[in-house]
């Protein structure tokens, strides 16, 4: 009989600690899915954050290591600069990313540093249990912003690859989402599109993935997804923000 | 064997080079910039990464990253510097890496200054950053040291899979001496058995990681490192002791102060003072044994640091508080003199 469904290789057959309706395993498989395809699971280093997916390296086949808060892309530089020849992914949740981690974010874009950052934007700090992130819309509730996120005393959300998108050094910014099938494989396309910049060099790639958190946002899996398409996708559009290859492809 | 004049800096990174360390992340700090600057010009000839980092936190990391893939890796900084660095020093030790951290102390706290203190002597030995977990701590007294401690800390740090600091200080930093670089002898410790550097579908993957959930899992990982550190306590000591057989106040001092102290100890015997002095060579493992030995005859101990009295608490333990202890102490970048060391020898050792 012929498979026409499996396990990605490079995806570990371990249950996950996420909370149900969480779109972490989703993006955990297009990602490996592409490190199959690829054939490079042997020739990756993973690099995990702090935050839901902190427990990330049991997850993935590759090596892995474990970041402090907000310092993914500086291991990974440290990894990428001595190994060369090899493929080096972070995996950062919003507060990790753009909030502690702002300045080796940016850093390691302007740098070029080639390799893949893989960025979740669930608009919340989920491990902690629901306080506001760097990129809580206006108006939402968190247990930090119990009425709502006034921009005039919390700020205003970061848009990131908007804000990455302006650095030189940066080869492909593009946001994604994980709430279709076709998000799903424009999301997977993209990921790959980030591994392929890394194998020719060509510098520092984010993939940001609009992703739900149904247990913070206290929403049902549907009602998250849901809020995802109504809300996020309106202030955090899809698309792609700078690709250094699409004027030699002319494909945008 | 060939003798090069060095200043310390540009000698602890070109003793790094030659002991393997293939990788140098730095950000510019007072008065150990030319340690990185040594690096830019010649870390990539030799075949290795310099980077200038976009801060301390981010220079440590990198170091993290490197060090987790089985390279020698390397960083440098002064005092407000290494504070930052605390957090990746910590997640350094709680994943059992090795990895050689610099610090060229100044003047503390905050801001400081810029002259040469050793004020970091807590720091370094206590509490460099959160959890139970100690570093490897080398205080070298002279360029000559530099170059042979730099050496040293690799390969120590190699063997017990743990990170180590020269605690340097500005006066050593910048000042000028003759050196010899000793001829390297491959010291390849095998990783391959805990790096993450790919694995090439032949083996299991590799987890470098800090972080047990479970107490108790935690607790074996802490206490399987602090197994390691009574061997290192027992085998990896070392002091120098000058004029210690017949003394009878003894001086203890590290680093550059000790160059001062033993210029003291010597006007001291020249006025029928038998004073003698114990310098520490590594500050954690503390010397305990050789303290012991060396004071025997005296009946008193006095330390002399730059700082207000920090290893002064570990003379007090190591001997355990059998005899007095006295302190003098100069602080702030201010550097003791001969003749003050002499007077408060004086003051404690002149009656017999």
């Amino acid at each position: 009989m012929a498979v026409v469904f499996e396990r990605p290789k490079a995806l570990a057959d371990i249950p996950t600690h996420y909370c149900p309706g969480c779109t972490h395993g989703i993006v955990h498989r297009i990602l490996c899915e592409v490190i199959d395809e690829m054939g490079i699971e042997g020739d990756t280093v993973g690099v995990c954050p702090v935050g839901c997916s902190v427990m990330a390296y049991d997850y993935f086949n590759c090596d892995m290591i474990e970041a402090p808060h907000g310092r993914a892309p500086a291991v990974a530089t440290g990894v990428k600069r001595t190994n060369p020849d090899k493929f080096v992914f972070t995996y950062q949740g919003d507060g990790d990313l753009a909030a502690i981690g702002t300045c080796e974010t940016v850093h390691s874009a302007t740098r070029g540093e080639n390799i893949v950052v893989i960025f979740i934007n669930n608009t919340i700090y989920g491990m902690t249990g629901g306080q506001m992130a760097p990129t809580t819309l206006p108006g939402q509730v968190t247990q930090t912003t119990p009425f709502g996120r006034d921009p005039k005393l919390a700020g205003y959300p970061v848009r990131v690859c908007e804000m990455l998108s302006t650095l030189t050094g940066t080869a492909l910014a593009q946001r994604v989402a994980v709430d279709s099938v076709a998000h799903v494989r424009e999301a997977k396309k993209a990921i790959r599109k980030a591994f392929e910049n890394q194998k020719a060099g060509r510098g520092f790639s984010i993939v940001e993935v609009l992703s739900t958190c149904p247990t913070n946002w206290g929403l049902t899996p549907v009602e998250a997804i849901k809020r995802l398409q109504d809300e996020m996708i309106p202030y955090y559009p899809l698309g792609v923000y700078k690709d250094i290859t699409a004027d030699e492809e002319g494909n945008k | 064997m060939e003798r090069n004049l060095m200043k310390g800096n540009e000698a602890l990174a070109e003793a790094a080079i030659r002991a393997g360390c293939k990788c140098f992340f730095g950000y510019p700090i007072t008065p150990q910039t030319e340690l990185a600057a040594y690096m830019a010009k010649r870390m990539n000839k030799a075949g290795g990464v310099f980077l200038q980092a976009e801060s301390e936190i981010a220079a440590i990391n990198m170091v993290l990253g490197a060090a987790s893939t089985g390279v020698r890796a390397m960083t440098s900084s002064s005092s407000p510097g290494v504070s930052l660095k605390a957090e990746g020093i910590s997640y350094i030790a709680g994943s059992d890496l090795p990895a050689v951290i610099i610090n060229v102390q100044r003047g503390g706290p905050g801001l400081g200054g810029i002259q040469p203190s050793q004020a970091d002597y807590w720091q370094a030995t206590k509490a460099v950053g959160h959890g139970d977990f100690h570093l490897l701590v080398f205080a070298p007294s002279s360029v000559q040291e530099m170059v042979d401690m730099v050496i040293k800390a690799f390969d120590t740090a190699d063997k017990y899979r743990m990170p180590a600091m020269i605690l340097a200080d500005g006066l050593l930093g910048q000042m000028m001496e003759p050196v010899s670089f000793p001829e390297i002898t491959a010291n390849n410790v095998d990783k391959s058995s805990w790096a993450a550097d790919g694995h090439k579908n032949s083996r299991e993957h590799h987890i470098i990681n800090s972080l047990y959930l479970q107490p108790d899992k935690l607790e074996k990982s802490v206490k399987e490192r602090f197994e390691r550190y009574e061997t290192i306590k027992a085998t990896e000591t070392d002091a120098e002791l000058y004029l210690t057989e017949d003394c009878d106040i003894l001086l203890t001092a590290y680093g550059a102060t000790a160059r001062v102290v033993k210029s003291a100890v010597n006007a001291a015997r020249e006025q029928g003072i038998k004073a003698g002095m114990l310098r520490p060579k590594t500050l954690w493992p503390f010397p305990v044994k050789e303290l012991n030995e060396a004071c025997k005859t005296a009946s008193c101990i006095l330390d002399v640091e730059m700082s207000m009295g920090q290893m002064v608490d570990d003379v007090k333990l190591a001997i355990n508080c059998s005899k007095p202890v006295h302190f003098y102490g100069r602080t702030g970048g201010v550097i003791p003199t001969p003749a003050e060391v002499l007077e408060e020898i004086k003051k404690y050792g002149g009656a017999k």
